[in-house]
């Protein structure tokens, strides 16, 4: 059976115990389920953080996570995906990102969802902009997140 | 062509979106930048580094170089940072 990603984008929180028992209820072939939380810090660069705000790209954002998703479904036999990005304002100890791969093994759920991650943080049509004492400001794009996306290219 | 601005290219520009129809030698995702940086001071300050502006074509990543004939929609933004 072909296994469809579920993918949100929303300004809402999630539950991520929900997700994983949406992914995993009822089910005996699910062996591994890994996920990954993006949770908003409360400090950047050791300076404090009032809150981010996400901005994204309105179809462009569930278009390309599409596309990553059905790479990942290609490239590891998962029985299930999930992933959801929120946008809007989020405040230090809130969610983020998720994203959960359910597997008959570990190393592919765990694989996929890294992968994804890397992807997500690279390609996905969002920005963050802080909030501190002294403004806002967007947050600059990091070269290690390329390098680790550059990863899973293979040669 | 609909082009769209994101972050703080679109704080930079002052639009969100606009409806824009270049001149026919404008071919490329670079000949627009260049154009549209010859539309005004905002423009110009919006793609003042333009090595550092990401472009997307009807919803997918593209590269410079790419063409932007049949385009519907060019979207311009600076790299990502979600995750």
């Amino acid at each position: 059976m072909s296994v469809t990603a579920t993918i949100r984008i929303q300004e809402a929180d999630f539950d991520v115990a929900q997700e994983i028992a949406a992914l995993s209820k009822g089910r005996t072939d699910v062996g591994a389920i890994v996920t990954f939380s993006g949770v908003c810090r409360g400090s950047e660069n050791g300076e404090p953080i009032a809150a981010l705000t996400l901005e994204h790209y309105p179809g462009m954002a569930e278009a390309e996570i599409g596309r990553h998703a059905d790479e990942a479904l290609a490239r590891w036999p998962l029985q299930g995906l999930t992933i959801i990005h929120r946008f809007g304002r989020i405040a230090p100890g809130e969610n983020i990102v998720l994203v959960v791969t359910a597997s008959s093994h570990r190393q592919a759920a765990f694989e996929a969802a890294d992968f994804l991650m890397d992807y997500l943080k690279t390609n996905a049509p969002f920005w963050k902009r802080e909030e501190s004492e002294k403004g806002t400001s967007w947050i600059e794009a990091r070269d290690h997140d390329d390098a680790a996306a550059a990863r899973w290219t293979k040669p | 062509m609909r082009v769209k601005y994101f972050a703080w290219v679109r704080e930079r520009v002052g639009v969100a979106e606009e409806t824009v129809q270049p001149p026919a030698d404008v071919r490329t995702v670079t000949d627009l930048i260049g154009w549209l940086s010859s539309r005004g001071e905002a423009y110009a300050y919006a793609f003042e580094k333009p090595k550092v502006i990401r472009a997307a074509i009807d919803h997918a990543h593209v590269k410079p170089d790419a063409a932007i004939a049949g385009a519907r929609e060019i979207a311009f933004f600076p790299p990502m940072t979600g995750g």
